[in-house]
């Protein structure tokens, strides 16, 4: 089955333009480190997922490009043919003069609507071209204006047009300092919004990544581009081809319907993180070895520890003990020392699979209470390698790491709604002040659901 | 792209603007090597084919032909605008877009604005309209012009209105410059607070500017250049001042270096919008994240490295000096020290070969020693251009909303009240049709309301800060 992925606005362009570049240099990696049987196979499903065929043989990303403002797209377009790898249809995009200027009720209330066909004829041809969809995956940031508010509108269009498909949206938060002033009001109103339409929300924090560039990657003077192929680097982890526990045999067909299953139980709870290791620069990737034991053990410890990445990890944190008093009821602005989840699901890709121990994952103490902890975890494996690394494990987990962050977009937006700083700004496009107020008490509450966890 | 379209009135105005056209041309004769008519060029020029009668057919596509400004030059005396038609820019300018009268306004708002503006109303409308059609997708207005006089005040105040009225749609930034203690025209006090009205109701954002601070800028520079210690090594094209590489090869006037600063803050200031880079800042998203409440508008500017040396390895210390530099008094465009007064928010757009995580360091090591509004601790805007300016290998724009402003307003209307309060020439502007009075304590009355804002922002300065407690939910 296949996944159509729009991308919205400059970063979900310049961040999907990764996307399909790991992907492609992923499917042409030639140390895959299995059979040529298993080799094919997956690299015919990983074709069904993101391409389609055409005529001159190279491949087609299966991708609806939307912007305000034509500079990315056609920079974003024109790297893609010259990469002679693959391409995007060159009828796949839409785009505007003038940008949707930071202001989530433009992108929202005035471009949304005002496109809303145009962009959805798009979807509907890419949708056609798949024998079998799967859903949609969409890449925006939250920070701006047409990826978080036209972002917002498309969402809720595609799941008026499609009430059947998966809907998966990828969102960036932005670095907690400043890349746009009123960059909290816009993440508050796009998160409350794409909470109501969406399946799950898949988040990358910039300062994260930043902090695996610099530390991990040794990147000395870190660009977009850097953070992006980390961010490119963590999707293609997750949604290349695997098998799941049912079948070891055939890859699966459904990827975003067994997503949802595996880490989304209920509707309250839609906030999804991703982790991946190893995560390192290529030219140290020569000189590293690493035993499943070690890499299994080092994602339980993140996953528990909020440790976003594999240097720096609280090894002290420990599960709560059975039979004690739950005292991690705390409030979200004081993070819980221990993160309990609400579901777990490893991706194990690379050398020797098969043997790989993840009971550590089974243990019922990671988890909340209303779920049985064989139903809260599940692993896929694919014996295939990906790109390069021998041996790789991602973690997209539904816990309570991403309170505190959500917390403090929410802290600032609310000060600076206390002081009404900038709503004309919204109001001028047709965003009122109870509409703020509705998308506040919409995130308190998710704040509240998931600090009871 | 979105197009933009300069409106230059009165004498500064319309000097500053001629340098600013050819600065634009020079900017884009160095990155456009093959001669194409490009998405860039076409934000502010049109691409015309004269060999045909009338306006000439916009060619949008292939070699450019001949490029004309998409600018309108209003001045009521003819002086400046006859030599800039006599000058090397003579053919980027359509005879079409002027609008001259011979007799001045005599250093007189109510004269500029009430007179001029009644009569020409119409053929400013006709020409705007027409200017606003070639544009496919027309963005902002660009209003140069000066407080003190009285064509770029009264009749530029007068356009500004105008604008709002006819394109309610479009932006409206406005570079001012406005007069300094020792301005020679006596009745400048009175200019600019008449202006200021309009601009305080009329204008999305201003962008002041202080004569002042430029020949200061000029002299350091000059300073630098001719001690010896430099002199061979700074690139003649890099400095902001500079017109070197334009089109004027004949002696530059007096006014040109200092001109040349306020042409460069255009530039900059639209160079993400024209330009590609990683992280795009277009015009419409200056104005929302810098005006936080729509009366606040007025944004100090300024702009590094001032030059460029001409060696080619330039180590990161010297990027993190031009950073610094762009929070020195001495840097900005007005006479005022944003790092010691309160911030309600900032703008960086930087161009050339500089990436975000220089941008992120440099913001942790400069935050500390500057103090933001309460509900705005982290209120920075970025954008990243990857074109640089001409000469250098990158450059820094930094557009601060800072009640670093209310000096300059409180001494305009103190210099104001001094003339007012004597009733000194004052009948020079009631004998205009139309002028009342009552426009006079509208005027200073609005001024003192916007010192008042600034005001109780600045007495939240020193408070503790108290968050408003959070929304509760029943569980």
């Amino acid at each position: 089955m296949s996944i159509v992925t729009v991308q919205l606005g400059q970063c979900g362009n310049q961040i999907g333009h990764e996307v399909f570049n790991a992907i492609c240099s992923d499917f042409h990696s030639t140390h895959g480190l299995c059979s040529k049987k298993e080799n094919e196979s997956y690299q015919e499903a990983c074709k069904e997922r993101f391409f389609s065929e055409e005529k001159t043989g190279v491949p087609v990303a299966r991708a609806v490009l939307v912007d305000m403002e034509p500079k990315v797209i056609s920079q974003t377009v024109s790297m893609a043919a010259r990469s002679g790898c693959w391409k995007y249809d060159h009828q796949s995009h839409f785009c505007q003069k003038q940008g949707s200027g930071n202001n989530w009720a433009n992108g929202y209330s005035v471009h949304g609507p005002r496109h809303k066909d145009a962009i959805m004829n798009l979807v509907q041809k890419e949708a056609e071209k798949c024998d079998r969809l799967s859903g949609f995956f969409t890449v925006m940031s939250m920070a701006g204006g047409t990826g978080s508010g036209m972002g917002a509108f498309v969402t809720q269009c595609l799941r008026d047009a499609f009430p059947a498909s998966f809907i998966l949206n990828q969102v960036v938060w932005p670095y907690g300092t400043g890349e746009v002033i009123v960059q909290n009001y816009n993440s508050v109103l796009t998160l409350s919004h794409l909470y109501q339409s969406s399946d799950a929300l898949l988040v990358h924090e910039n300062d994260a990544i930043h902090k695996i560039c610099a530390q991990l990657m040794n990147i000395k003077q870190i660009s977009f581009r850097d953070v992006n192929r980390v961010i490119a680097h963590q999707l293609g982890s997750v949604f290349q081809p695997t098998h799941t526990s049912e079948s070891a045999v055939r890859y699966s067909r459904n990827p975003l319907g067994d997503l949802m299953d595996s880490l989304v139980p209920h509707p309250e709870f839609k906030m999804l993180g991703l982790r991946n290791i190893p995560q390192m620069s290529e030219n140290s990737l020569a000189y590293s070895t690493f035993t499943w034991p070690g890499l299994i053990k080092h994602l339980r410890q993140m996953l528990i520890a909020h440790a976003k990445m594999e240097e720096g990890i609280n090894w002290q944190v420990r599960p709560p003990l059975p039979g004690l008093p739950v005292s991690q009821k705390c409030s979200p602005s004081r993070a819980p020392h221990f993160n309990t989840s609400v579901a777990n699901l490893a991706i194990l890709r690379g050398k020797d699979v098969q043997s790989v121990d993840v009971g550590g994952f089974r243990d019922a103490a990671l988890y909340t209470s209303w779920l049985n902890p064989q139903d809260a975890f599940n692993v896929w494996k694919t014996p295939r390698a990906f790109n390069k690394y021998e041996k790789s494990a991602a973690l997209v987990s539904n816990s309570q790491f991403l309170l505190k962050p959500l917390d403090d977009i929410v802290g600032k937006a609310w000060n600076m709604f206390a002081s009404k700083a900038y709503v004309h700004q919204y109001t001028k496009f047709g965003i009122e002040e109870e509409d703020f107020l509705d998308c506040f008490t919409a995130l308190e509450q998710v704040l509240s659901s998931y600090a009871s966890l | 792209m979105t197009q933009s379209v300069m409106v230059q009135v009165g004498q500064c105005g319309n000097q500053i603007g001629c340098r600013f056209w050819d600065l634009a041309l020079r900017e884009h004769a160095a990155i456009n090597q093959k001669g194409i008519y490009d998405e860039a060029l076409s934000s502010f020029f049109r691409n015309v084919d004269t060999r045909t009668d009338g306006d000439g057919i916009d060619i949008y596509k292939g070699k450019i032909c001949s490029l004309k400004a998409r600018a309108l030059l209003i001045d009521m005396e003819e002086g400046v605008v006859n030599e800039i038609l006599q000058g090397p820019l003579r053919d980027v300018f359509d005879s079409k877009q002027l609008i001259t009268d011979v007799s001045g306004s005599g250093n007189n708002w109510a004269v500029g604005h009430k007179l001029y503006g009644c009569q020409y109303q119409e053929n400013i409308v006709e020409k705007l309209r027409r200017t606003a059609e070639h544009c496919d997708c027309l963005q902002c207005f660009f209003v140069i012009h000066s407080m003190g006089g009285g064509t770029g005040s009264g009749l530029g105040t007068f356009v500004l209105n105008v604008l709002e009225d006819e394109f309610p749609e479009v932006y409206r930034f406005v570079t001012s410059v406005y007069p300094s203690g020792e301005d020679d025209v006596v009745t400048s006090p009175y200019n600019s607070v008449l202006a200021m009205k309009e601009l305080n109701e009329h204008a999305d954002c201003v962008l002041p500017i202080e004569n002042e601070s430029l020949f200061n800028i000029v002299s350091k520079i000059h300073q630098m250049t001719n001690s010896g210690k430099l002199g061979s090594t700074v690139k003649q094209n890099s400095l902001i001042t500079s017109s070197a590489g334009g089109i004027r090869t004949d002696q530059a006037k007096p006014f040109d270096a200092m001109n040349n600063i306020v042409a460069n803050l255009l530039l900059n200031l639209t160079s993400s919008a024209r330009f590609e880079g990683s992280l795009n800042m277009d015009l419409n998203e200056i104005s929302m994240n810098l005006v936080p409440f729509p009366q606040l508008h007025y944004l100090v500017s300024s702009l590094t490295p001032l030059y460029t040396l001409a060696d080619v390895n330039i180590p990161s210390r010297r990027l993190d000096q031009m950073f610094s530099d762009a929070f020195s008094k001495d840097h900005q465009l007005i006479q005022a020290d944003p790092k010691h007064s309160l911030y309600l928010a900032c703008a960086l757009l930087v161009r050339g070969n500089v990436q975000v995580s220089d941008l992120r360091r440099n913001i942790e090591r400069l935050k500390p020693s500057l103090q933001f509004v309460s509900w705005n601790q982290e209120g920075w805007k970025t954008g990243l251009c990857s074109v640089p300016p001409v000469g250098h290998s990158h450059s820094l724009l930094a557009l601060a909303n800072n009640t670093c402003v209310k000096p300059t307003f409180m001494e305009l209307k103190d210099r104001f009240m001094k003339l007012y309060k004597k009733k000194a020439h004052l009948h020079h502007y009631l004998h205009v049709d139309g002028m009342e009075q009552s426009c006079f304590s509208e005027a200073v009355s609005s001024l003192t309301d916007l010192i008042e804002e600034y005001n109780q922002l600045d007495v939240s300065k020193g408070r503790p800060r108290t968050d408003p407690p959070r929304l509760k939910i029943a569980i």
